[in-house]
């Protein structure tokens, strides 16, 4: 076997084999170096795999050499890849991006634990988009998830203890879902394998226990994903976490949720069950189109900074939500370029919030008055990353919002209702992302302020001007994101 | 017949004993009731010929949770101060789902059918190639630590993570008011030693315990046990040597820096084991590779080394924990 047939098992086996290492290095700065070698290989690795799979090729590799569906394999098609270079991308750019202010913000003392679970958490997502094997998921969304709580409950504020115990009761519950379901799938079928479930349950008869599969399955996901209305764990863990940790796990952790949602209800249910794309979209629909306007409207209405950027969250994961629903080339298409680009926005705007907060130690909006003139590059990077959020032409909002419109006119006449829906939406974004440009750029700050050293270091202003740059890229050129969604959709739905 | 009466009895028994532990107000019964709900659970999964499941749970559920569940007892108040605020929404949404879950059970096929679709997939295929392949008389072992042995690494890395998580949430507790000072905490942890009895008895099984958890370690590929089992049982010897001689004195025998190092070890075994396959030229977790004449003994150093890697983080992670709980609330 050469090595570069061995990429897809180092993907996994390069963290997994670097966290125990990190937990044991005891010296100054040495984990956060172990860990950003790893993450960074990491994502090296997962673009060379995305350049193989953009022919439209599937990877598959079998763990221990044994064939699917008795040993668990690694399937790896475009969809897999697209996210995988998310995951790891998200995690290298935060990591390299907090090589300062994490060292403030994490003691020394539980550095070793923290930069382990990081890793972790990196191999776990990752475990998560490249399998293909229904239980190999739930073992890597328990490594993904554990080793969140423990990133989350890092944060300065004692508050995060209560967000994180939050966290975990709402995170255990889905995953608890999830179990269930995949116990009932195998039940009926016997096997675990995502490709061999699928082909399997065209023969069962007794569709009762697989139809419960299907609903515990969806629902758990849509709770890990915080998807409207069950997202209330989402916005406190996203404030309370380290500025750094939030730039990871609001770019990709929600993301990775709603892939397996894709893959399940796509590759498994879609062809077995018959009308689930309907049983889909009565669920999903209402689902996010209320989040579109509720997490606008509480995004509003919120004074921080941080749990703005959190309800604005849910409702951009009402967009992927919408998109699932809509069940056609077009809609996945959008659905998936949107995973992707919102995390590229949101893990810039993030950062941009954790430059803000190192200068002014708060994320109270009210209190960020004159950062237009004292921190001008910070700024335009999250002006820049609003832009994309509210869907501007050129920013990679706009691309993934096209392609969303495109699915709902395919709908008929309830298209044209969620185009109206989704404009909207985009306006509501134009309210939140201004009442932070107003206070920022217009508003005096105030008399007895203290003065603000200035722009953030280059540490932090490079990293962020990348991701900045990246998305911007992308609003150009799309080509590697659509190419790879398009791939994936139609993958999804048996069209290829 | 009978095995379907027994097990009547025991799931009323477990509903029962479910009821009880929810009404009680006293967490000593609280936590006594639980060990005997793990020990029945346990005694259902060995009805249900899971011998190795059945292990786990009467080791982990009734032995070591128990013990830490006593271990923050004795810290705490015995009595529940807050009374529980009965709500009528969990109880519905706990019915909800208990519906659902029962109407698609009743599609199920019937216990121990042999037609049923999970006896006829990947099962067989297990069962006739393993001795082939693997050639281990415990087929359980074959299919945990080979076939889907890339779960196992991803479950000991759980393990690893919890235990992680466990440290780093009890570091952020700050002492309270009331906590005790280190040298009354070791006063307080010496007083069992003047219970003689249980303490001579007590210390009779530790060899005892320690000894059987090696057995079950090494013994794992012939009969029920492995590395999960045996590292619980190795850890309960140590917590019951430190319950009966005092915390400080465990600390002596076993570390912290030497366990929270065997939990690291232990899972760095398994992913290197891993990636010397891969190094050897096979796939990942592909043993075969480790033996270049002999695929089947390949398979066997694997297995010993993956399971030992199991242990060592069991052991470690079980034992770190009691420790940190121990010392929670002293300054």
């Amino acid at each position: 076997m050469t090595l570069y047939d061995q990429l897809p098992a180092l993907l996994i086996a390069v963290p997994l084999f670097t966290a125990p290492i990190a937990y044991l290095l005891r010296a100054h700065g040495l984990p956060w170096a172990a860990a950003t070698a790893a993450v960074v290989m990491t994502f090296i690795i997962s673009c060379s795999i995305a350049a193989t799979v953009i022919g439209g090729e599937t990877i598959v590799y079998e763990m221990g050499g044994w064939p699917a569906p008795y040993g668990i394999v690694l399937h790896i098609d475009a969809l897999s890849a697209l996210l995988a270079m998310l995951v790891t991308g998200s995690s290298a750019a935060a990591l390299i991006f907090g090589a300062k202010s994490l060292a403030d913000e994490v003691g020394e003392e539980i550095a070793p634990s923290f930069f382990a679970a990081w890793i972790l958490c990196t191999a776990g997502l990752t475990g998560m988009v490249v399998t293909g094997d229904a239980f190999n998921i739930f073992v890597f969304m328990e490594i993904s998830s554990l080793s969140t709580y423990i990133l989350v409950s890092a944060g300065p504020d004692r508050r995060a203890l209560v967000a994180t115990y939050r966290y975990i009761v709402m995170g255990t519950i889905g995953a608890t879902f999830y179990l269930i379901g995949v116990g009932f799938l195998y039940m009926s079928t016997g096997t675990l394998n995502t490709m061999d479930l699928a082909a399997r349950l065209g023969d069962v008869t007794e569709l009762r226990p697989v139809l419960v599969a299907a609903g515990f399955i969806t629902v758990g996901l849509a709770l890990k994903a915080a998807i409207f209305p069950l997202h209330s764990w989402m916005p406190n863990a996203y404030t309370f976490a380290p500025n750094v940790v939030t730039v990871f796990i609001a770019a990709a952790s929600a993301k990775v949720s709603l892939y397996v949602m894709m893959r399940i209800d796509y590759a498994i249910f879609y062809k077995n069950i018959p009308n689930h794309e309907l049983q889909l979209a009565l669920l999903l629909a209402p689902m996010a189109i209320l989040a579109l306007f509720a997490g606008s409207m509480l995004a509003i209405y919120e004074r921080n900074l941080k749990r703005l950027l959190a309800y604005s969250s849910v409702a951009q994961v009402g967009y992927i939500a919408l998109g699932i629903a809509m069940s056609s080339v077009a809609g996945l298409t959008g659905a998936i370029v949107h995973m992707f680009n919102h995390g590229v926005i949101k893990g810039g705007m993030f950062m941009a919030v954790a430059c803000l907060a190192l200068r002014y130690r708060s994320v109270n909006i009210a209190n960020l008055a004159g950062a237009g003139r004292a921190m001008p590059w910070t700024m335009a990077a999250f002006v820049i990353g609003g832009l994309g959020l509210i869907g501007v032409p050129l920013t990679p909002g706009f691309i993934s919002k096209w392609y969303l419109v495109l699915g709902a006119l395919e709908q008929g006449g309830f298209g044209a209702f969620l185009v109206m829906v989704i404009l909207a939406s985009s306006l509501l974004a134009v309210i939140y992302v201004w009442k932070v440009i107003e206070v920022a750029y217009f508003k005096e700050p105030r008399a007895n302020a203290a003065p603000i050293e200035g722009e953030a270091p280059l540490v932090m202003l490079i990293p962020t001007w990348i991701v900045v740059l990246t998305g911007i890229w992308l609003g150009i050129n799309s080509y590697v994101p659509v190419t790879l969604a398009t791939l994936g959709a139609e993958t999804l739905l048996g069209a290829r | 017949m009978i095995t379907i009466i027994f097990s009547l009895f025991l799931l009323t028994m477990l509903v029962l004993v479910a009821v009880a532990i929810l009404r009680t107000d006293n967490l000593f019964t609280a936590v006594m009731l639980s060990g005997i709900f793990s020990l029945i659970m346990a005694a259902n999964f060995f009805v249900l010929d899971a011998a190795d499941v059945a292990l786990t749970e009467a080791v982990i559920g009734a032995g070591i949770s128990t013990v830490l569940f006593l271990g923050a007892l004795a810290l705490t108040a015995e009595k529940d101060r807050s009374p529980p605020v009965g709500s009528v929404v969990p109880l519905i949404s706990a019915v909800a789902l208990g519906s659902v879950i029962i109407y698609a059970v009743m599609q199920a096929p019937r216990l121990g059918d042999p037609k049923a679709v999970v006896h006829n997939h990947v099962a067989p295929w297990y069962l006739e190639k393993t001795p082939e392949l693997i050639d281990v008389p415990n087929v359980v072992t074959a299919v945990l630590a080979s076939f889907r042995g890339y779960d196992t690494l991803g479950e000991v890395f759980v393990v690893f993570i919890a235990c992680m998580g466990v440290m780093a949430l009890l570091g952020r507790v700050r002492p309270r008011k009331d906590s005790i000072k280190l040298t009354e905490y070791e006063e307080r942890s010496r007083n069992l030693r003047h219970h003689l009895i249980p303490r001579i008895v007590g210390k009779m099984l530790v060899p005892f315990i320690v000894l059987f958890g090696l057995y079950v370690q090494f013994h794992g590929d012939f009969g029920p046990g492995g590395g999960f089992q045996a590292g619980a049982l190795v850890a309960a010897g140590v917590i019951l040597y430190s319950l009966l001689e005092g915390d400080w004195r465990g600390r002596e025998l076993v570390p912290e820096w030497f366990s929270s190092l065997l939990v690291a070890a232990g899972a760095f075994l398994y992913a290197s084991v891993g990636v010397a396959c891969m190094v050897m030229g096979g796939r990942f977790l592909d043993y075969s590779a480790l033996d270049s004449h002999d695929p089947v003994h390949g398979q066997h150093l694997g297995i010993l080394l993956v399971e030992l890697g199991v242990g060592m983080t069991v052991t470690g992670v079980m034992i770190t924990i009691f420790h940190a709980f121990a010392r929670r609330g002293v300054r």
